[in-house]
């Protein structure tokens, strides 16, 4: 192998030739011929392109390309053309680390987006704090990262369990009852998740028992017949991945969705697809909704994304898109793309309804840096009017009621130097 | 409590009769050619893909019966182009190549059918519980097992009573006398290794059925199948046989007192088999090398 | 190499020995010089070095003494979580955490070693990836302790203190690669030595032949047990130096695909070489960063670069080398 072929220019480097389907909007952009000496806006995004999470990580990108389609088609960011640089991190912390030095030391990205897998988020937050370089986490949900872990140049775009639990409990007791039993991950996530919702049902006076399992666990018999057993209103199933399907299916094999009710926290549309009908069940949250009928500027868009992707827009599609216009955002209000005055600027920045994309005031939190996106809580239902109709929204909480104040979110500020 | 445990040894039979076919295929592998087939997960896997691909065409019964051959072939193959080249050499060739096979057949099944997971649709008849009382045993789980029992008597028939099968045998105590005695050992070896594979296709095409498809569906299999293999014995079937039976009614059992260490159990009982007796439990000194 | 060809490469003219070794120092040294020129970044350096010393550690074991062991990545993760914890836990002080990772892997190989020093070939190999996988699931489900499946953060390496100098290595400039080299060296130099030595020897002797080996009265158990537990050593030190180099320790750290990975990179190098493993490392860890971003499938081409090796180059890059001493 020659040295030669190393010199990896940073240009073109994107990944996913698959959405070339996005060609379709790669309309006569105002930049064919660029100005001498004129660099890019550079946003590089860390995902996990392989292993297990792909699928939510390639929503993301397709979001993010999405977007800076929009935006170099309406100007770019300062008048300067977006590029997208995206590296893989396989879902390994030293990877997802590597490359963000690399898209940083090397490629001089500006922003950092990534990464879903929460630990390899913070892992990045570390660097990119060091480096004073603008970091928002699309999808990682781990509360800490806008929390105890908060840094002044991460921001956080999905919710915190914190918020989610807060958002589905009442709901669930409403429809379902006080008496509720869990399955859940064995590791942080999940014990985050299952005690942010134990926080909340007991504070409603509710009872409950569960199990903590392996991540990777595939059989669920064991737990279902205790969960039958306790007789619970309901059962909280905080899998994630393929393990929430299998405990799912298992669980309406075993008849027991006529003895309780089912639900739990995320349910995302990607994975709820590929379930079979039965798996297509209970009471979930979602972080953003595609058939908001009534909220201004959703349909349109909707159609919009639809045309140029042939899919349908998720929550994971949403992340990307939402943090993309943030950063063309606060980059207008600041003038500049320095990692401080663009946190600055971030901070309370309200995002206009066709970003928002659902109604209410969705700002960047500046005690914490987390979105108040509302939370969607309702219904999974085998395909209705469309393959994709597969949830009924039953509740809109605001992010803000559910998040709770800053202070209980464990974060303290600090500035950069 | 009793009957909590009783339910609970069943299904640790049921998911370890599943372990038992998936350590028997790595285990004539091993004990033939001395190969760990680290692609054998990925054999699994293929297996499950070519059921979802058959399954429009020809129905569950149909691919439960072709893929398994299509996965066996796939298996021959691969041995004759590429396994056979290393067995003179150094056996971390070997390890290398099937290392690098499992990292391809992944990633083409990611390529071919997508990161997301699949449902692969199983007869509505098998879906339904044994009963009430019963309830957490699905006619599908009896099915697995009953399909179990068919291929591990069959596997043991084949290498008790058919010319091949004994030839297989003596291979895996003395290759180099059955070869001065006239047989291919090449095309015996090819067809072990597809025998192997034909047992990881089956694997999952029933693994499927019950958790759906991804392409990384083999990786959590492969490190329990290990273990029955070194809990049971290298170079022993029944050991492996005995081997994966125990760790699945172990794993359930834990479940019982300690979710989650339902998994990390395994792991503990094959630290102390070799302590204890590190040639397995029905495994033979000497077939260890 | 027999002990005669040894003997006879020592006895060559000293500037052909000398040679390689200054041009391959030379480049070590001016890498933040040259690589960002070739699209290269420090971090990748300091990545090369780390996993380098680890296959260099490992090949002590497999290319030297003739031993396949398919599980090292374990005290290499336990190297990482050794430094991690004490970092986090105990001081913030560097050199206790290398110490104390390098201590952590090193024993518990020694420890391992001791139960399976009898065995050989494959079996040998399947019990050390069911060890890895044994560390992988204490890692993975020690929440508590090593942070589980997030893995173990909230330390970072601390500046070094050098009596009234101060050595800051916080920051990712060229200052901790040059660290990093610093300590590359060290370790490299014992080994070296150690295979120079008649301890050293004995080992290449058990990997030519063991039963005469054994005839000559070396015994053979004890010294593959030794090999094995330095080589443990020196994969525990790459280790704790990948924490520091991460900031961060996880499971994957363990996990067989990385014991595979720094097997491939022996192979790849030159099993039979001393600087073999340090290119193959150096190939495996360029290549794979640039084809990661090229492409989502460079699962594909990782494995077919496996494959490749094992069918077309088993010598590997440096077996290519007309072997010193053979007539």
């Amino acid at each position: 192998m020659s040295i030669g072929r190393l010199t990896g220019l940073p240009g073109r480097r994107s990944i996913l030739k698959a959405s070339a389907a996005i060609g379709a909007l790669q309309f006569a952009s105002p930049f064919i011929i660029r100005a001498r000496g004129e660099v890019p806006v550079k946003i590089g995004i860390v995902d996990p392109l392989t292993g297990s999470i792909a699928a939510l990580a390639q929503s993301e990108v397709e979001g993010a390309k999405y977007a800076q389609a929009e935006i170099n088609q309406k100007g770019g960011i300062l008048g300067r053309e977006v590029e997208l640089l995206v590296e893989d991190s396989a879902n390994d912390v030293g990877t997802g680390v590597q490359k963000t030095r690399k898209l940083i030391d090397r490629d001089q990205v500006d922003v950092i987006f990534g990464d879903v897998n929460s630990g390899i988020a913070y892992a990045m937050s570390q660097v990119t704090n060091e480096k004073k370089v603008f970091h928002i986490v699309l999808g990682g949900h781990t509360d800490p990262l806008t929390g105890a872990d908060c840094k002044w140049n991460v921001f956080r775009v999905c919710n915190t369990t914190t918020m989610d639990t807060a958002a589905v409990t009442p709901e669930l007791i409403k429809a379902f009852g006080k008496k509720w039993f869990f399955i859940s991950p064995d590791y942080t996530y999940g014990r985050t998740l299952q005690e942010a919702f134990v926080k909340q049902l007991t504070k409603a006076g509710g009872t409950f028992d569960g199990d903590y399992l392996p991540i990777t666990n595939s059989d669920f018999s064991a737990t279902l017949i205790k969960a039958k057993a306790f007789k619970p209103d309901i059962l909280l199933n905080n899998m994630g991945g393929q393990a929430q399907i299998n405990c799912m299916k298992q669980f309406v094999q075993f008849g027991m969705a006529k003895d309780m009710g089912l639900g739990g926290a995320l349910y995302e549309l990607e994975l709820v697809r590929g379930v079979p009908k039965e798996a297509q069940a209970g009471w979930w949250t979602m972080e953003w909704w595609w058939d908001q009928p009534n909220t201004p500027g959703v349909p349109e868009f909707v159609a919009a994304f639809r045309k140029a992707t042939s899919k349908t827009p998720t929550a994971r599609h949403w992340f990307a898109i939402a943090a993309m216009h943030a950063v063309r955002l606060a980059a207008e209000k600041a003038k500049s793309l320095e990692g401080p005055k663009l946190a600055l600027a971030m901070e309370d920045l309200e995002l206009p309804p066709e970003v928002a994309l659902q109604p209410g005031k969705i700002r960047f939190r500046a005690g914490d840096h987390e979105l108040m996106s509302s939370v969607f809580v309702g219904e999974v239902h085998p395909p209705a009017s469309g393959p994709d109709d597969l949830f009924t929204l039953k509740a809109l909480v605001p992010g803000e009621e559910a998040a709770g104040p800053v202070g209980e979110t464990g974060c303290k500020m600090t500035r950069p130097a | 409590m009793l009957q909590v445990i009783l339910y609970n040894v069943t299904n640790g039979l049921i998911i370890g009769a599943f372990y038992v076919l998936m350590a028997l295929g790595l285990s004539l592998i091993l004990n033939l050619s001395n190969v760990i087939n680290f692609a054998h997960g990925n054999f699994l896997a293929l297996g499950g893909y070519f059921a979802f691909i058959l399954t429009p065409f020809t129905g569950f019964w149909g691919a439960l019966l072709v893929s398994p051959l299509l996965a066996g072939l796939l298996g021959f193959i691969i041995e004759r182009l590429m396994i056979r080249r290393v067995y003179r050499r150094d056996p971390v060739y070997s390890l290398l190549l099937t290392f690098g096979l499992a990292f391809i057949i992944q990633d083409a099944c990611r390529y071919i059918w997508g990161p997301n997971p699949l449902p692969l649709g199983i007869p509505d008849s098998l879906s339904q519980p044994l009963s009430a009382d019963l309830f957490f045993i699905t006619w599908y789980r009896v099915f697995m097992v009953a399909i179990v029992i068919v291929a591990v008597t069959g596997l043991f028939a084949f290498l008790r009573y058919t010319r091949i099968g004994v030839r297989i045998r003596a291979g895996t105590l003395d290759l180099e006398t059955v070869s001065t005695l006239g047989v291919n050992v090449r095309l015996l070896r090819s067809f072990n290794f597809g025998v192997g594979s034909l047992l990881a296709g089956l694997s999952g095409v029933l693994a499927a059925g019950q958790i759906g498809l991804n392409p990384n569906m083999g990786d959590e299999l492969l490190m329990p199948s290990f273990i029955a293999i070194i809990v049971g014995g290298v170079g022993s079937l029944a050991g492996t046989l005995l081997g994966g039976l125990l760790i699945g009614v172990a794993a359930a059992l834990t479940t019982v007192v300690y979710p989650a260490a339902s998994e990390a159990v395994i792991y503990v009982i094959m630290a102390v088999v070799l302590m204890i007796r590190p040639r397995g439990l029905l495994g033979e000194e000497g077939m260890m090398t | 190499m027999n002990s005669a060809s040894l003997v006879e490469a020592m006895k060559r003219p000293a500037e052909a020995r000398w040679l390689p070794l200054i041009a391959i120092w030379a480049a070590l040294l001016t890498v933040p010089l040259w690589l960002p020129l070739l699209g290269g970044y420090t971090a990748l350096a300091g990545r090369v070095l780390v996993l380098g010393l680890a296959a260099i550690g490992f090949n002590l074991l497999l290319g030297f003494t003739g031993v396949m062991s398919f599980g090292h990545a374990a005290y290499f993760g336990l190297g990482a979580y050794g430094a991690g914890l004490t970092l986090k836990y105990l001081a913030a002080s560097t050199p206790l955490a290398v110490l104390l990772g390098t201590l952590l892997g090193g024993l518990a190989g020694t420890l391992f070693g001791m139960l399976i020093a009898r065995r050989r070939g494959v079996y040998f190999a399947m019990v050390t990836i069911a060890f890895g996988q044994v560390c992988y699931y204490i890692a993975y489900s020690w929440n508590d302790l090593t942070g589980g499946f997030d893995g173990l953060r909230g330390f970072q390496r601390a500046p070094v203190h050098f009596g009234p100098f101060v050595l800051d290595i916080t920051s990712d400039g060229p200052t901790f690669y040059y660290f990093l080299l610093g300590i590359f060296a060290v370790a490299v130099t014992l080994m070296g030595a150690l295979l120079r030595s008649p301890l050293g020897r004995s080992f290449v002797a058990i990997r030519e032949n063991e039963r005469r080996a054994r005839f000559l009265g070396i015994p053979v158990e004890r010294h593959i047990w030794l090999s094995f537990s330095i080589s443990c050593f020196f994969t525990a030190l790459a280790g704790a130096l990948y924490a520091l180099l991460n900031n961060f320790a996880d499971p994957l750290g363990l996990h067989y695909s990385l014991s595979g990975e720094i097997v491939i990179m022996t192979v790849m190098g030159g099993m039979r070489t001393f600087w073999g493993p340090l290119l193959g490392a150096t190939v495996f860890v360029v290549l794979q960063d640039y084809v990661s971003s090229m492409t989502t499938n460079w699962m594909s081409f990782i494995g077919l670069l496996f494959v490749a090796v094992v069918l077309f180059f088993p010598r590997g890059l440096l077996g290519f080398l007309p072997r010193r001493g053979h007539g």
